[in-house]
């Protein structure tokens, strides 16, 4: 201690701060240039839809509307069908979700925890399905739900994922699973457990976390989903989203003619970032634990 | 410490009707997933092979015509063009994503203040739906009136044409998708996160500097991570589809084809299925061939601790 008063001279503090001014310079200002530069958009998007469409096109551009116009939010729900097309996304991503963890978690479940004859090659089937592409599957999906009479339906963008909910899931809860100990389950068979009760009243219970990012990722997956609802769902009353949109507003290639001002289509881009963004905000640590469990472990 | 399962062992008829109950309730939960991996993935996948093999308009019965879809792709001339656009694309965006993430993770690994504020910065584009990142990148990038070549201007520079240039529309892709970069560099954060310090500290010891403790000690320990986002970035930009459905549909003059627009063409708009399914079939090809590529190439690049974690 004494030491360091001795030492600390006005010549070496200023060392100290020059120190600390160059680790700012070459630490900070490149972090903070480059989180500008990914922010910018997202601020443009905010700012052009609140510009009045005279201002959209002011050059030079204005991060800052001169004048603020709420009234395009308001206008937007009276052009748009914003209520019915996310109310269909929501009942896609709810029922791809609650098949998804059911029937995913009851897989992993199996996988990591029960012993049966033929466990390994079944689980190496399960991975081997991650490498086919979706379009593979897509043209007898297809035919199959048009001979059930499925299409305009729901249920093509649903039942699927109620059986079994995809192999990135029962691998990522496997995985989850595996890490609470065994000794758990002992103790639950000699209180009179059977293996169902297990995977009811210690497995799921104690894997919210990884059920939590199961859900999180098939939020978010499925409000981005644009191949299958648009093969899909033809009519208005059924579109979801990402198909109502584009539907909404085609941006003809090659020229500023467009159906709808930007200012227009920048708040309705806008309400489509709300959810994911809300989720994100609210569930953020799950967020990022997810993505890194699935892709660092896995 | 006594075992739960020493003491089933004593009672073999409690253990193998308990053995019964275990392969029974195993099945039942299995089941789900065997019957959609039969239904709509196997099956489908028999099912798109027989077809390719078929004209099938869908209103008419298929009928068989043998390889003719195969020959008919190599005459194809916007097959070539979806599979050079893709492949362009996927040269583009996936070592500049993975390059760009794993540079950003080092950047926010150097023990900064305000981890976590930098870190939803940089990832909180990656979350934007697809939908609008396309609209709101068709409008920044549009040649005339978007912000881009507006601030461009401002510098005196006449930027070029982007999403409506041939030359321009691929590149301006890449640079929508490096947008998404945050999604990579969670990861990459969280594997530098995770090697040793104590590898550190003996590089150092040894009198390693900084840039061969990175050499010999990061980026082996960070391998898997790389290859993992590598692959499934090559993976993922093969089949690219969205954000050229909604920015540029195919445009223009079909420079920005994608290998999965022009199947969905086929399919859906000229109702060709047997020849989208031959699409399909190659398409599936390409990636196996691409991913057993990969694996091969980085046998001896990944490094895999053996010891178990």
């Amino acid at each position: 201690m004494s030491a360091r008063l001795v030492d600390s001279s006005a010549w070496r503090q200023r060392s100290l701060i020059m120190r600390a001014v160059v680790r700012i310079l070459v630490v900070y200002l490149p972090i903070a240039a480059l989180a500008l530069l990914f922010t910018l958009p997202l601020i443009w998007l905010v700012s052009s839809s609140l510009k009045p469409e005279t201002q959209v096109f002011e050059f030079p551009p204005r991060f800052i509307p001169r004048q603020i116009r709420w009234d395009n939010y308001p206008d937007v729900f009276t052009l748009f069908p914003f209520v019915t097309s996310a109310r269909n996304t929501l009942a896609v991503v709810f029922g791809v979700m609650a098949g998804r963890l059911l029937t995913a978690s009851m897989a992993a479940y199996a996988f990591a925890r029960l012993r049966f004859p033929g466990r390994n090659a079944l689980f190496v089937v399960v991975l081997g399905t991650l490498m086919i592409p979706y379009h593979v599957t897509l043209i007898p999906q297809y035919l199959l739900f048009r001979d059930l009479g499925w299409l305009n339906t729901f249920k093509p963008l649903i039942v699927p994922y109620w059986f079994g909910g995809g192999a990135f899931f029962i691998f990522l809860l496997r995985q989850f699973f595996q890490t609470i100990p065994t000794e758990y389950d002992d103790a639950a068979r000699i209180d009179g457990c059977g293996f169902v009760g297990i995977y009811r009243r210690i497995i799921l219970p104690m894997s919210l976390p990884a059920l939590g990012t199961t859900a999180i990722f098939t939020f978010m997956w499925e409000w981005n989903d644009v191949l299958a609802p648009l093969i899909y769902l033809n009519t208005p009353d059924k579109r979801t989203l990402a198909v109502a949109f584009q539907e909404w507003q085609r941006i003809p290639h090659g020229s500023d003619a467009i159906s709808h001002p930007w200012n227009q289509i920048m708040a309705v881009a806008f309400l489509v970032c709300l959810p994911p963004l809300f989720v994100f905000f609210f569930a953020q640590r799950y967020f990022i634990q997810g993505v890194v469990i699935s892709g660092v472990k896995g | 410490m006594m075992r739960v399962g020493a003491s089933l062992a004593g009672r073999p008829w409690w253990r193998s009707r308990l053995r019964r109950q275990e392969v029974l309730v195993a099945y039942l939960f299995v089941l789900p997933w065997i019957i959609g991996f039969l239904v709509f993935t196997a099956g489908p996948i028999l099912v798109s092979f027989i077809l390719s093999f078929t004209h099938y308009k869908i209103i008419t019965p298929a009928t068989a015509v043998g390889l003719d879809n195969y020959t008919a792709m190599i005459r194809d001339r916007n097959f070539w063009q979806s599979l050079r656009v893709t492949t362009y694309y996927t040269f583009g965006s996936v070592p500049l994503n993975v390059a760009l993430g794993y540079l950003l993770a080092l950047m926010l690994n150097q023990k900064i203040k305000g981890l976590s504020f930098w870190r939803t910065t940089f990832f909180m584009p990656s979350i934007v739906p697809i939908l609008a990142v396309s609209y709101l990148f068709a409008w920044i990038f549009n040649p005339n009136i978007g912000l881009v070549n507006g601030l461009l201007r401002q510098v005196g520079i006449h930027g070029p044409q982007w999403f409506s240039s041939r030359e321009w529309v691929i590149p301006t892709f890449i640079i929508m998708s490096l947008w998404g970069v945050g999604g990579g560099m969670v990861l990459y954060l969280a594997a530098l996160q995770g090697v040793p310090t104590a590898l550190y500290d003996a590089a150092k010891a040894d009198g390693a500097n900084a840039w061969r403790r990175f050499y010999h000690v990061t980026l082996p320990m960070t391998s898997p991570v790389i290859f993992f986002n590598f692959l499934m970035g090559l993976i993922g930009s093969f089949q690219v589809f969205a954000s050229a459905f909604f920015v540029t549909s195919g445009g223009p003059a079909n420079a920005s084809l994608f290998y999965v627009l022009y199947l969905f063409r086929n399919g859906w708009e000229y109702f060709r299925m047997g020849y989208a399914s031959a699409l399909a079939w190659v398409l599936f090809l390409i990636i196996m061939g691409a991913t057993l590529v990969t694996f091969k190439l980085s046998g001896r690049l990944v490094y895999y601790e053996t010891s178990e974690n």
